[in-house]
This record gives C-alpha cells, sequence and structure tokens, in this order.
C-alpha cells in the first residue's frame, strides 16, 4: 500500500464531507420543530415544510455532505473516509458545548475522545490502496519500456 | 409513542437492526465500488466540467443500486422506529456504530482495501465513540 498523500483541497473535502452531515441534520431538526405537527392526512404540510429556512438550509448541506462524500469516496479508501463521517459527530458535541452552552455528559466526552483517536489513527495512515495493475497492462508496459 | 425497553423482544430486534445495517453496509460498499470504478472526480471535472463529473456519476448503474440500498436502509430505519417496534435509543447507536465495523469487514472482502492494523482500530474506536454518543 502505497503512501497518497492528500493536497489541502482533499482534506478540505473531508472537512466537508465531517461538517455538511451533522450541521445538515441539526437545521432539518430545528426546522420541523418549527412546523405544526406532520400527519399522514396532509401530507401536504410536509411538502411546505422543505421551504421553511431552516429546512432548506438542512436539504441544502446534506446535499453538500453527498457530493463531497462522493468525490472522497472517488480517490480514498471506504474506510479512509467512514471515520471522517463519524468525526462530524464530535463538532456537533463541540458546538453545543461551547457555543450552545449545553450540558455534554462524562460518556459524551469519552465518545468524542475515542472518535478522535480513531480518526487520527487513520489520519495518519495512507488514503488509497493501490491494487497492483493487470498482467496484460504490465506486458504492454514492459513492451513499451523495451522499444525504447 | 414511546416503546418500553421491556417489551422489547430480542430475536425481532436483532433482526430489523441486521437489515438496517446490511442494507446500510452494502449500500456504502456499492457506492464506493461506483466511485473508485468512475475515478476521480476532480480530475473529471478538470477535464470535462462539472456537468461531465455529474454525468459519470450518473450514468453508472453501481451508484444507483447503492443508492437503492442506501434508501432501503431508511425505510428499514423507519420501520423499526415505527410505534411499537423498537426505541430511537436502541436502534441508533447499534446501528451507527455496528454499520462502522461491517463496513470494514466488507472493504477489506469486495473492495480488496488494505485494512491493516490501524484501520481496525480507528474503526473500533469510531464504533464505540459513536455508541458512547448516540446512546
Amino acid at each position: 500500500m502505497a503512501h497518497q498523500k492528500l493536497s489541502p483541497r482533499q482534506y478540505a473535502i473531508l472537512g466537508l464531507v465531517s461538517v455538511c452531515a451533522p450541521l445538515g441534520d441539526t437545521c432539518l431538526a430545528m426546522g420541523m420543530k418549527q412546523v405544526a405537527n406532520v400527519s399522514m392526512a396532509h401530507p401536504a404540510s410536509l411538502i411546505a415544510a422543505v421551504f421553511t429556512p431552516w429546512i432548506a438550509l438542512g436539504i441544502a448541506l446534506l446535499i453538500g455532505f453527498f457530493a463531497s462524500y462522493l468525490t472522497a469516496l472517488s480517490w480514498a479508501d471506504l474506510t479512509y473516509v467512514l471515520p471522517a463521517t463519524a468525526f462530524g459527530n464530535m463538532i456537533v458535541e463541540m458546538l453545543s458545548r461551547f457555543a450552545l452552552h449545553e450540558a455534554v455528559s462524562i460518556q459524551r466526552w469519552i465518545g468524542c475522545l475515542l472518535i478522535t483517536v480513531g480518526v487520527g489513527f487513520v489520519a495518519q495512515g495512507p488514503s488509497l490502496t493501490e491494487h497492483p495493475a493487470p498482467p496484460a497492462e504490465i506486458t504492454a508496459d514492459a513492451e513499451e519500456e523495451r522499444v525504447r | 409513542m414511546t416503546v418500553p425497553a421491556s417489551t422489547v423482544h430480542f430475536w425481532p430486534a436483532a433482526g430489523m437492526i441486521a437489515a438496517i445495517i446490511l442494507a446500510s453496509s452494502a449500500g456504502e460498499i456499492l457506492t464506493a465500488a461506483a466511485m473508485k470504478s468512475i475515478g476521480d472526480l476532480d480530475e473529471i471535472r478538470a477535464r470535462s466540467g462539472l456537468s461531465g463529473a455529474i454525468r459519470a456519476v450518473l450514468t453508472c448503474p453501481l451508484f444507483f443500486a447503492g443508492v437503492s440500498f442506501l434508501a432501503l436502509a431508511f425505510f428499514a430505519l423507519l420501520f423499526a422506529l415505527a410505534p411499537n417496534h423498537l426505541p430511537l435509543g436502541l436502534v441508533a447507536p447499534a446501528s451507527a456504530s455496528l454499520t462502522l465495523v461491517t463496513n470494514a469487514v466488507g472493504a477489506k472482502i469486495f473492495l480488496k482495501e488494505n485494512v491493516d492494523h490501524r484501520r481496525w482500530a480507528a474503526a473500533v474506536l469510531v464504533c464505540i465513540g459513536v455508541y458512547f454518543l448516540a446512546h
């Protein structure tokens, strides 16, 4: 497995993966609290909810998450990208403690610590598994080298 | 309506959580396989623009298979959270944390990723961490 160094742009995309999903979920939760009770008898109220500012922002953030997640998967392993998605939960805990001044239990701080250590482990390693080229390709490369 | 923990039976609960985990892992692995088959999206976008990158993703059958399984996982989650089924406090931490481990196993078997001791340790640590956060 060759060591794949990520560019600052790729780290920024992983940052978007971490931040967009939990922030999007938070926006959806805040938006749904402002919407009147939704029931299957009145499905139109759910469609109207999509156009409220918090829910629209939440949907935009979740679209941003999916786009950055797909981009990250195109140049990094799944087992490299997944811890980044979990890292977002820790960001939400930090925001709820220091920005919203909510109480965060010791159990949650332990969870944050474990996720941070886990992400640190993965981030130290290579981002992509290098698979050996198929034999036909190797033969073609060798032939090209021989002609040169 | 909340479900009291005393009314949750082991096998139905395990079956519903297993369905969520399997569908979610299948979706993640198929999506990752799709993106690997497409290639670096940054390079495709530099070569043929944003529309080219979107076209490359939307014309990949594996991507739609992955999204279908992710949708199935979402509906399995909704089913598990229906009244008289399972409490959120059980479903959310169990499915979120165990999915990380099944994804690591699936990535090693199906995507042939080199899941070394560092990645196994990370999967287990993040799994326990997510359980603590969600529980």
